[in-house]
Parts: C-alpha cells; sequence; structure tokens
C-alpha cells in the first residue's frame, strides 16, 4: 500500500492508501487531518496539493482550480489523484478565511 | 405580486465526465433520462415533471451551474417580461426555440449575483413518466435510486445579494419568503418563491460571483430521505451532511456531490408561502440553526464547499 508523507503538515504526517481510493479519500480514513475535504469530486477545489514525488493516476479536475500552470507545477486536487507508489506532498494553504462566505 | 412566473423549469450543469454524471443522476437519484442532442448534452426529468426535461448536464472542464430556467405561464407574459427586464436595465439575451432540444424561444439574462438565468413560455409537455394522466396509478413500479419527483430550486451563491432580491421582486414578481439578517440589518440570505413553495430559488452573499451551491430535488416523505441517506452509503457517493433538519424552510434533507463535486440536496417538508406572509427572518448569529436544526452549528464546507 502506498505510504503517503504530509510534508508541511503540522506534526509530519504520514497515511497510507488502500487500493483504489484517492489521495483525499485515504486521507480522511486515516482521520489525517492533512487535507481538507471539499466535494471529492474534482469541483469545489478545497483539497488542492502539491505532488512533492511519486507516481499517480487522475481524473479531471475543474480547470477553475487547477489550470496549466498549476498543473505543470505539480499542483493536484488530491481527490483526484490515485496514487500508484509512495509519495511525498504538500498542502496548499488556502486561507479558508478567504475561501469562507457570510464572514 | 405575482407577474406569471410559474415553476422553476430547468437547471443546465456543468460536469467533468458526461456519463458519470448521467448515471449519478439517473441510477441514485432516480431521474428519468429523457434525451440527447446534437452538443452531446443529456436531459433528465424527475418522474412527476409534466415537461420533458429539468435538468441538463454539459460535459465540461469546469463543474458549475450554467444557467437555471424558470417556466411562465405563455408567450404574453414571457413578452412582457423580456421589457420589463429591459426597461430594467437588464441586456437581454434571445435563445432560439430547439436550443434546448423541445424547449421553445428563451430569454437570457444575468443578475447581480453573477448568475445567468432564463425565461421561457413553451416546453414539449410529456407529461408525468411512467403514469397515464387519466385514472393515474400511485406511482411507477420501475424507478431507481431515490426516485426524486421533481427538480424544486438551486441555491447560489454570490454578492450583491440585495440588488439580485430587487430584480426577483419588482420584475419577475417573486416573494420573499425567508431571510437571514446580519447584525448590522444587512440581508445576507433571500429565499424567494414565485408559488407557495418555501423556496424557488434562493441566495447566499458570497464575495465570488457566479458560484453554485446545490440543486434540489423533491422527495415524498422523512422515510425517503433515510433512504436516500442509505443508497449514498451503499454507493460510496460523497456526503455532505445529513440526514437532518433545516431551520430556513423547516425541510427534511440530506446534501450529496455528484460525481464532478457540483452539490445536490434531496428533501421532504418545508413550509409553505402565501403572497400576504410576512418573510420569516433567521438572525445571522444564529447561521448554524437557521442551516442544520439539529447539529446547530455550520460545518466548514457549507460556506467554502462550491462549484
Ligand atoms: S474535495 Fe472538492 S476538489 Fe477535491
Ligand atoms: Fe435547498
Amino acid at each position: 500500500m502506498p505510504t503517503i508523507t504530509v510534508e508541511n503538515a503540522e506534526a509530519c504526517q504520514t497515511f497510507e492508501i488502500k487500493p483504489g481510493e484517492s489521495l483525499l479519500v485515504g486521507s480522511e480514513k486515516c482521520l489525517s487531518r492533512a487535507i481538507p475535504v471539499g466535494c471529492r469530486g474534482g469541483g469545489c477545489g478545497v483539497c488542492k496539493v502539491r505532488i512533492v514525488m511519486g507516481r499517480y493516476d487522475s481524473k479531471r479536475m475543474s480547470k477553475a482550480h487547477i489550470c496549466e500552470r498549476q498543473a505543470d507545477a505539480g499542483y493536484v486536487l488530491a481527490c483526484r489523484v490515485y496514487p500508484l507508489s509512495d509519495m511525498r506532498i504538500e498542502v496548499v494553504n488556502q486561507s479558508q478565511a478567504e475561501k469562507a462566505c457570510l464572514k | 405580486m405575482k407577474k406569471g412566473v410559474m415553476r422553476p423549469g430547468h437547471v443546465q450543469i456543468r460536469v467533468l465526465d458526461l456519463e458519470e454524471a448521467v448515471a449519478h443522476y439517473r441510477d441514485l437519484l432516480g431521474l428519468i433520462e429523457m434525451d440527447r442532442d446534437d452538443q452531446g448534452r443529456a436531459y433528465l426529468k424527475g418522474w412527476t415533471e409534466v415537461d420533458k426535461f429539468s435538468v441538463v448536464l454539459r460535459q465540461a472542464d469546469e463543474p458549475g451551474m450554467d444557467f437555471m430556467g424558470f417556466k411562465v405561464l405563455n408567450n404574453t407574459v414571457l413578452e412582457q417580461l423580456e421589457s420589463d427586464l429591459t426597461a430594467y436595465g437588464c441586456a437581454v439575451e434571445q435563445i432560439a426555440a430547439g436550443e434546448l432540444a423541445g424547449c421553445g424561444r428563451r430569454i437570457r439574462f444575468e443578475v447581480p449575483t453573477g448568475h445567468r438565468f432564463e425565461l421561457y413560455a413553451e416546453k414539449e409537455q410529456t407529461g408525468k413518466w411512467g403514469v397515464s394522466n387519466v385514472n393515474p396509478e400511485a406511482w411507477p413500479m420501475d424507478l431507481k435510486g431515490m426516485k426524486a419527483t421533481r427538480f424544486d430550486h438551486c441555491l447560489l451563491y454570490g454578492p450583491n445579494v440585495e440588488a439580485t432580491y430587487a430584480l426577483f421582486r419588482d420584475v419577475l414578481g417573486f416573494d420573499l419568503a425567508e431571510q437571514v439578517i446580519d447584525p448590522e440589518g444587512n440581508r445576507v440570505a433571500a429565499f424567494l418563491t414565485a408559488s407557495m413553495k418555501a423556496h424557488d430559488i434562493a441566495f447566499i452573499d458570497c464575495p465570488e460571483p457566479g458560484k453554485f451551491h446545490h440543486a434540489s430535488f423533491f422527495l415524498e416523505t422523512w422515510e425517503s430521505v433515510l433512504r436516500a441517506a442509505d443508497l449514498i452509503s451503499m454507493t460510496n457517493t460523497s456526503i455532505d451532511i445529513g440526514p437532518t433538519r433545516h431551520g430556513l424552510t423547516h425541510g427534511q434533507t440530506i446534501y450529496f456531490f455528484d460525481p464532478s463535486g457540483n452539490r445536490n440536496e434531496v428533501f421532504c417538508g418545508g413550509d409553505y408561502h402565501y403572497p400576504d406572509h410576512e418573510p420569516v427572518t433567521w438572525k445571522a448569529e444564529d447561521l448554524g440553526k437557521a442551516i442544520f436544526y439539529h447539529d446547530r452549528v455550520l460545518n466548514e464546507r457549507f460556506l467554502t464547499v462550491l462549484t
């Protein structure tokens, strides 16, 4: 099972991914709080991470959140990424307050 | 005052993968697949709806809502509202009959929250699906999944809720059924109705324009909302929250996501509204209870997870 290391989590976090699970769902199942959970469908952009190292399959992601420039720089939506090897990732700190409405 | 807008008629939703989305709306929600067009769009509806379709799915790079359409009483009303919108200062776009398969002429305009709306008077009527209009049986036997009965409303996020409310009230004749007021007296949410329903369309204040919070579908009973929750688990569908009750409108509800991250709701119950009713007010300080009546706290996702 691929082991994922989150490099910039407050305390360095690792979790394992079961076959067929996305990076986000794997993180959720391990009770890892490292990656924020949103729609789990590549639409909302909440789960954005940067891949530092590792191989993976991916499904389509909203262009509104991952443009080509970002994709080239290794940014992905964790809910659309299916790890094929151990991976090292960085969570992208999008200010939740910035995204939040009614605040 | 009523201006001849009848009901939410359709919503066009952008999805990342059309077939995956069709399977979700058809097999899980239980909508009926009615048609496809040469642009590759898929047309669906709830089985009780008499018009040919209410949900249009379009494959695109970016999930979200393209537009929502309201059906008006007749072509005279359509022409009147067209000139009223123009006089109000809206740029009105003409869309020819047939651009959506089976739909008559549409007029399209953008509201200050950044969402596009349409009005139309005619759509092919195929009747309720699976039951006759004469001596109709209670329900068709071969419905799938949640057996959603109809497309009911959308909740949209954007700036200028007040100006959008004014347009819906003054030009389109909607009533304010429910609202959320912050301590400074600003209206931060407006739930609007053109009917007796607690909402046909709702807006929540948000700095980013044109955002889609959810499209909602009506179920008959609390039992069917619980059954919907079972189906969401059985199919490993992305859940948001519920089953629970809203404070606003008092509907019993569950939120979940389609495979492209667009939020869906199925719900039952809810308050009713007559034109002489005062709007129901929730205080923004109590927004947790207003949105999720049982938990009484908002989850972060309600405010931030949008397409
Ligand atoms: S959780 Fe919404 S894009 Fe990943
Ligand atoms: Fe709703």
